[in-house]
């Protein structure tokens, strides 16, 4: 039975980035239903054009990024959507201050989304924040 | 019968070679076998609970030389 899962990626350092994202990418393709809501210091990552990495929050970040084989989460979130439909969601209050339009993002990033919306759309589901 | 596609996943962690697998399993026919190879340790158990999840079959699974050996055929 497929489970609705919410996620909320707030914080901007790979650990946080990473474990969202493979909960993302396993869970949608698994054939659970999940959204994920990128807003504060997490959503300039998926800027188009956007190089810097994120930066190491403690000891096992910094092994992981020593690592050439774990999966970055940007590819990890890309497969997300494209194996299993998982649904990237800007924040629409970050947009507006960050002064960016849906155009500005990566290919897989979904249409600006306001709060409210994704609290609605996220009833009756788990809600994971990182 | 068609031929056993290998999956060469070796070197990658988790959650690498069950996207890797998955990745290909999208592209095969209904009916093909795969044989995903992983040096993650979690893989042993971890792809099989996939597997049987979303429907699939798992033929055979062991680790040898350090490395995981798990054949699957698509099932749907």
């Amino acid at each position: 039975m497929s489970q609705k899962i919410n996620i909320i990626c707030v914080t901007g350092t790979r650990e946080k980035l990473q474990m969202a994202a493979m909960i993302a990418s396993v869970a949608a393709a698994t054939g659970d239903e999940v959204s994920v809501f990128l807003s504060m210091n997490a959503i300039p990552y998926f800027v188009k054009g956007h190089t810097e990495d994120a930066p190491v929050e403690g000891e096992l970040g910094a092994l992981m990024a020593k690592e050439k084989g774990v999966p970055s989460f940007k590819v990890l979130f890309q497969q997300a959507v494209e194996l299993g439909d998982a649904k990237l969601l800007p924040c629409s209050m970050a947009m507006d201050i960050m002064k960016v339009t849906h155009d500005d993002f990566d290919a897989e990033i979904g249409p600006a989304t306001g709060l409210t919306r994704f609290l609605s759309d996220a009833e009756g589901g788990q809600m994971l924040t990182f | 019968m068609s031929d056993t596609k290998i999956v060469d996943a070796r070197d990658t962690f988790c959650p690498g070679p069950l996207m890797e697998l998955i990745t290909h399993m999208k592209q095969s026919s209904v009916g093909d076998t795969l044989e995903l190879l992983s040096t993650d340790e979690g893989s042993g158990a971890d792809v099989p609970e996939w597997v049987n999840k979303v429907g699939h079959e798992i033929l055979s699974n062991e680790k040898i030389n350090g490395v995981w050996h798990i054949k699957i055929r698509k099932a749907k």
